[in-house]
């Protein structure tokens, strides 16, 4: 772990879960796996608190732990995972643009929980999703039940590994934690559960649910009592499966920059019908021949079968190699290669990086240097068409910052350095690498730069936020305009001035945020699938 | 070293490769020489790119900072316990809770204590123990307290002990110290009778 991802874990575990959890959290990054006592002795945290952290990580997923020899049991974090916090509202987003509200509550609320039972699910939802309709109106769990099994068959939502119900075979005393095992069948199978109910607001108590006053109540209470259906079966996020999405978006996304939407649409159907069967770290999907493309194209698509292959030789000739042909059966059979895509977006990343950083004439010796994978540095003046003097300055820019790298061929055992040829070479995955770390670093930067400027206004922040309070209060007294006024004059014009322009800091901090977390997605799945292959 | 100095006193100047390679031709003007450390933010030479806006950017932002609101709000935020206090400096009758545990105390205090006064003791500290509520109380802190509070109650009682002693028999007892005060104030009044 790198000393930025570290900073980058702590400053995410500090906001979201309090200093005491941040403290335990990053020690366990830093040191690997640690039994509870070592814990609490090298942090100097009492051992309550150790406790209560650790059940908090280990309830987000965000820590492991094993029972070793002797019955030790350790724990151990996973940095990676803590980094997917910064992701979570574009996986409610996406949740939201798939399954609308229903489901991004549903993914919302399993974020924000950890691990959660369905039942627990559905009613929380439910209550949610209650409040905001109008009076009058309840959520009814069927209906978020049934988004609930939807998510669960694309596997959005997967189960979390349970605790073995095994017969008591060996009557010795019970393991100091439970080794949790889930079967691949069962991740996805979702109980029969029958969830009546509606839906209850916070506030509403007898008065709103009309024709549900007495009769509930003690229903709701008996429901306490009785045991839940689906105890220990608890659900959590596949972010894989996320990532798989995220993915897809990316390449259908970038053949439509390079071609068009038909083109496009056409990668999408190829996607959407390997979604399942084709396992998320895969170099390319199954072949699929042009007729069941034909076939699965969506709707509203009207084009014949010879504008289809058309599109699919013009996808597999195109020297981004997105698609490929595997086979002449069944009309061709096309594959879409998902480490090349993958390596093609890396590559464009670095390309644009190169170029709002340096200009546009780094950028052409850059792709230069690509496409010719090594060359010398005369060759580059002569290629990129650029001046001599400008070109060498832009390709030590780029050496120096490590875009680049140089690659030594001597001519002579004794390596003499006039008579060695020094070649300009880019290594993607070294640059990728170095561009991830320096994303970590611009994440952690962002997020304490709007943390800074939070606090420096803290005052006036705290200030408008009693105003508020107190006009709202007043509000619902019935309170006269001129009172309102006045109220809202204790917040003077440069002082509203002051807090406008904070508003738009920490918006724009929190947006560039989220922009640099898309980068990462792209580098990270990149590495990823590129150190699977080797 | 003694190479280094060799090399330091013929040939100066002479570098290990072929500075054309490098760029720099004879008689060029080297860069100028750096008289400061370089400014904490360099110039940008390029602006940004402006970020992205629209519904979409803009629900995720917000959806990103309730976020961040709401988990705090949650259970699963841990706050940081109150600090512990110096209780030299303080007065003692602030100090609601001992740290120090007292346990040996307990066998000796219990048969001399009076109902009738640990009811009082135990709704002064109670009173005393709602008002101070900025600690926020631990669940397994509370067990600890529950046995500090009796922990503290006897060692209340020993501090009290006089006091209590006194109140069995309804008078202080410096009332009844020297039987000499009281036997020569009476010697003054022999007209009253003695009661």
């Amino acid at each position: 772990m790198t000393q930025a991802e570290i900073k980058l874990c702590s400053l995410l575990l500090q906001e979201h879960f309090g200093e005491i959890v941040e403290k335990i959290g990053v020690h366990l990054i830093r040191t690997g796996s640690q039994p509870l006592r070592v814990i609490a002795d090298d942090t100097g945290t009492s051992l309550d608190q150790v406790k209560k952290a650790l059940c908090v990580l280990v309830q987000h997923n965000l820590v492991s732990y094993q029972v070793h020899k002797r019955g030790v049991v350790e724990y151990e974090a996973q940095c990676s995972r803590v980094l997917r916090i910064l992701r979570y509202p574009r996986y409610i987003y996406t949740t939201k643009t798939l399954y609308s509200d229903t489901g991004e509550l549903i993914v919302e609320e399993l974020l924000l929980n950890g691990k959660l039972t369905m039942s627990a699910v559905v009613k929380k939802v439910a209550d949610r999703l209650t409040e905001t309709m109008e009076d009058g109106k309840t959520m009814d769990y069927a209906e978020v039940s049934n988004t609930f099994v939807r998510l669960v068959d694309t596997h959005f939502v997967q189960r979390c590994p349970s605790v073995p119900t095994t017969e008591n075979s060996d009557p010795g005393p019970p393991p100091p934690a439970p080794t949790l095992v889930i079967n691949e069948k069962d991740m996805y199978l979702v109980p029969k559960l029958s969830l009546i109910g509606k839906g209850k607001r916070r506030r509403s108590s007898d008065e709103d649910a009309a024709g549900e006053p007495k009769a509930k109540r003690p229903k709701h209470t008996t429901d306490n009592k009785e045991p839940i259906p689906d105890d220990g079966i608890y659900w959590q996020a596949n972010l894989d499966r996320f990532h798989q999405h995220f993915r897809d978006q990316a390449i259908v996304s970038a053949v439509a920059n390079r071609m068009d939407q038909t083109s496009s649409e056409i990668v999408r159907t190829m996607l959407r019908m390997s979604e399942i069967t084709t396992s998320s770290s895969a170099p390319f999907t199954q072949p699929l021949s042009s007729n069941e493309i034909f076939r699965s194209l969506p709707v509203g698509y009207n084009i014949s079968k010879q504008v289809l292959d058309q599109y699919l030789t013009l996808l597999a000739d195109d020297p981004l190699e997105f698609v490929g042909k595997s086979g002449d059966s069944g009309g061709g059979m096309y594959v879409i290669n998902l480490h090349k895509a993958l390596a093609s977006l890396a590559t464009a990343t670095l390309e644009s990086v190169v170029q709002e950083r340096f200009g546009s004439r780094c950028a052409r010796i850059f792709r230069l240097v690509l496409q010719k994978k090594h060359i010398e540095q005369k060759q580059v003046e002569d290629f990129a068409m650029i001046p001599a003097k400008e070109a060498k300055d832009m390709l030590y820019k780029m050496l120096s910052e490590n875009f680049m790298s140089l690659q030594e061929i001597p001519k002579t055992p004794d390596h003499a350095p006039s008579r060695t040829f020094y070649l300009y070479t880019v290594n993607i995955l070294s640059a990728a690498r170095m561009l991830l770390h320096r994303c970590y670093k611009s994440i952690a930067n962002l997020i304490e730069r709007r943390q800074f400027e939070t606090k420096e206004n803290k005052r006036l922040l705290e200030k408008s936020q009693r105003v508020e309070a107190i006009i709202a209060s007043m509000q619902a007294t019935g309170a006269e305009d001129a009172q309102l006024q006045e109220i809202e004059e204790m917040i003077t014009a440069p002082e509203r001035q002051q807090l406008e322009t904070l508003k738009r800091n920490v918006n724009k901090l929190d947006a560039s945020e989220i922009q640099v977390d898309e980068t990462i997605f792209l580098l990270e799945s990149y590495i990823e699938c590129t150190m699977k292959r080797q | 070293m003694a190479s280094r100095s060799g090399g330091r006193g013929h040939g100066r100047g002479q570098l290990t490769f072929n500075m054309e390679a490098v760029g720099i031709g004879k008689g060029d003007a080297l860069p100028p020489p750096t008289l400061q450390p370089s400014p904490l933010f360099p110039p940008l030479e390029f602006r940004p790119v402006p970020l992205p806006s629209g519904e979409e950017g803009e629900y995720v932002l917000a959806l990103k900072q309730e976020l961040r609101g709401a988990m705090r709000q949650l259970p699963y935020f841990i706050r940081p316990a109150v600090p512990k206090r110096d209780w030299r400096r303080l007065p003692r009758e602030l100090k609601i809770r001992v740290r120090k545990l007292q346990k040996e105390r307990i066998t000796i205090l219990l048969p001399k204590r009076p109902p009738k006064t640990t009811e009082d003791k135990e709704e002064t500290i109670q009173k005393l123990e709602t008002l101070e509520k900025k600690e926020e109380e631990v669940t397994s802190e509370e067990d600890e307290e529950k046995e500090e509070e009796e922990e503290k109650e006897e060692e209340e009682e020993e501090e009290y002990d006089e006091e209590e002693h006194e109140e069995e028999t309804d008078y202080i007892m410096s009332y009844f110290d020297n039987g000499e005060d009281f036997g020569g104030d009476s010697d003054d009044n022999m007209d009253e009778a003695i009661y």
